[in-house]
């Protein structure tokens, strides 16, 4: 067989699959997206299906409109007056961006781990217990048993059983993020919405932050911001890239990494590797 | 490094360490000098007693009833401006956050409000008073003083809330706590310090302030047990005993105001140990 032959057969595969991932149920569908600051347009129609249970990731260069992406997602773009937002996005029927819908319920269905984490100002335990509590628990024992589970399933247990009571300060970095991602579970959410959540992390614990998403996808859906081509080859089931705010194109990694069609993305992928 | 640049950097050391290390010698000379003065008439008598009939031509008795006074207003007036001023600061980050020109305004007029003289606030709490049909009394004092120290107690706390992290209120935002839960519970915590820098401002010019309450509060030898009452303070207390002739009057002025200073030190001590328990999880 041939080297042209070859790529044909690759090419047919990643046909297949994106055809499967169309069939996939999706959990998010964004539906002509706009958001506008004052005097850019950073996001442009983006419309777009979160697959469920599988990890997507969001690629394009710096600037593009990643982390506002993810902002409109949990209607923190809220906080910023000077960016209007326009479009639909639904989560299970329900239009995020309608005005009267209840922020931090849609909230609740979707946990944020950004680029650098942020501990709340107490401590590890009360971190995590502090999300079980969100969710209306007040059973001491069932807070006990939860802080432990939510703990052991990103692995920080043993790391931190001795001193739960401590400030959540005195975390490594990459502890402090697998406690945001601790304390993001305890509120159940469907949706996982990571940005760039390993860049101020060294490779062991970036290491850790993969392989618990790869666990992770069979419970949660996963939108996974990151500059890490390896990373995104590693993790990705889908694959969107954006630049300048549009969607360019998307698709299954083997697809996007082997066969780009788009100038931009050939581009992206020639710099980053 | 050149030649010219470590010159620089030493004169520069020295420039502000004369500048540091004068203010604190200043304040020394101050503190020294009220007490050297006092010194004679700091007794027991001067805290546990009111004054006696003959107490200001040198007779016995102490100035409880100021110190009481003092005490009660700065309390009720610290209590009232806390209750007014964290949910305002908590406000104007939380919910005010999308609206950075209404922010501004807002921090504007409080700063125009903390830097008018307490005389005024004294004018405004006498005419409030008639209005109302009050007497002198405690509840006026306390009510003028709140006015008084309650935007200082927002600014300064609003100060320190606006500097947490935009990522932190996010993140709690993000967990899904709404906007009340986001105030109280993480940027009330993270900003904890703040809060007992803010009181303790607040407090400090409300028990030291002589004008505001120079004709709300009124004066009196006897301790307040109502707030109609009229209350005594310690600051009018030091201004009517330096104005005596009587040498030895004077000196117990000293001895007020030694009196004054060292409940502020030990309230301001007291706070900062309090809020260097409180921030041990704070985020850096
Ligand atoms: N609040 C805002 N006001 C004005 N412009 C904004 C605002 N937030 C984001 N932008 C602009 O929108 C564009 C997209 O920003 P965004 O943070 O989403 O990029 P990104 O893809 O996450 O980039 P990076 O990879 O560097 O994190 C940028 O040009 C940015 O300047
Ligand atoms: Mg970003």
């Amino acid at each position: 067989m041939n080297a042209q032959n070859l790529q044909l057969m690759d090419t047919q595969t990643a046909n297949l699959q994106s055809l499967q991932m169309k069939k996939q149920p999706s959990i998010l569908q964004i539906k002509d997206l706009n958001v506008y600051a004052e005097k850019q347009h950073i996001l442009k129609n983006i419309s777009l299906n979160i697959p469920k249970n599988k990890i997507t990731v969001l690629l394009g260069p710096s600037g593009c409109g990643k982390t506002t992406l993810l902002k409109s997602l949990n209607k923190l773009t809220d906080l910023y007056r000077e960016l209007r937002v326009s479009g639909q996005i639904f989560i299970e029927e329900d239009d995020i961006l309608k005005t009267n819908t209840n922020a931090p319920l849609i909230r609740q269905k979707m946990g944020l781990l950004s680029q650098k984490p942020f501990p709340l100002p107490v401590s590890i335990y009360k971190n995590v217990a502090y999300g079980i509590k969100l969710k209306g628990v007040k059973n001491k024992d069932l807070i006990d048993y939860n802080v432990e589970k939510k703990l052991r399933e990103v692995g920080l247990w043993d790391e931190v059983k001795d001193r739960l009571h401590k400030s959540a300060d005195s975390l490594s970095i990459g502890q402090q993020q697998r406690l945001c991602l601790a304390r993001g579970l305890a509120v159940k959410p469907r949706i996982i919405l990571a940005d760039e959540p390993t860049s101020a992390l060294d490779p062991v614990s970036s290491k850790i932050i993969e392989n618990l998403f790869r666990e992770l996808k069979k419970h949660y859906t996963i939108i996974l911001v990151t500059h890490i081509l390896r990373q995104a080859q590693r993790l990705a089931d889908n694959v969107v890239f954006m630049h300048y705010g549009e969607i360019i194109e998307q698709g299954s990694p083997e697809k996007l990494f082997k066969t780009p069609k788009s100038v931009q993305l050939r581009e992206y992928l020639v710099e980053g590797n | 490094m050149n030649e010219r640049k470590i010159i620089e950097e030493k004169i520069f050391k020295l420039l502000t360490g004369i500048a540091t290390y004068s203010l604190i010698a200043i304040l020394g000379y101050i503190i020294a000098i009220i007490f050297i003065n006092g010194f004679n008439s700091l007794s027991l008598d001067m805290i546990t007693k009111t004054p006696s009939g003959g107490y200001y031509y040198g007779g016995e008795g102490g100035v409880l009833n100021a110190i009481v006074g003092s005490l009660y207003i700065a309390l009720g007036a610290t209590f009232i401006a806390i209750i007014i001023g964290v949910p305002a600061a908590l406000f104007i980050n939380v919910h005010l956050i999308r609206y950075k020109r209404t922010q501004n305004t807002i921090r504007y007029l409080l700063d125009a409000l903390w830097g008018i003289p307490s005389i005024v606030y004294g004018a405004f709490g006498f005419a409030f008073m008639l209005y109302l049909g009050m007497n002198a009394s405690l509840l006026a004092g306390i009510i003028t003083v709140a006015l008084l120290i309650t935007p200082i107690i927002i600014r300064t706390f609003d100060e320190v809330l606006s500097t947490i992290p935009k990522g932190l209120h996010e993140a709690s935002l993000a967990m899904g706590s709404t906007k009340t839960e986001t105030a109280f519970k993480v940027l009330f915590r993270q900003g904890f310090s703040g809060f007992i820098t803010a009181v303790l401002l607040g407090f400090g010019r409300g028990i030291g302030d002589a004008a505001s309450v120079l004709f709300t509060a009124g004066y009196t030898d006897l301790i307040p047990k109502y707030l109609d009452e009229p209350a005594a303070t310690l600051p009018l207390a030091i201004f009517f005993q330096l104005t005596s002739p009587i040498p030895e009057v004077r000196e117990r002025a000293y001895a007020a105001a030694a009196i004054l200073t060292i409940i502020i030190l030990i309230i301001s001590l007291s706070a900062r140990l309090l809020s260097r328990n409180y921030s041990k999880s704070n985020i850096k």
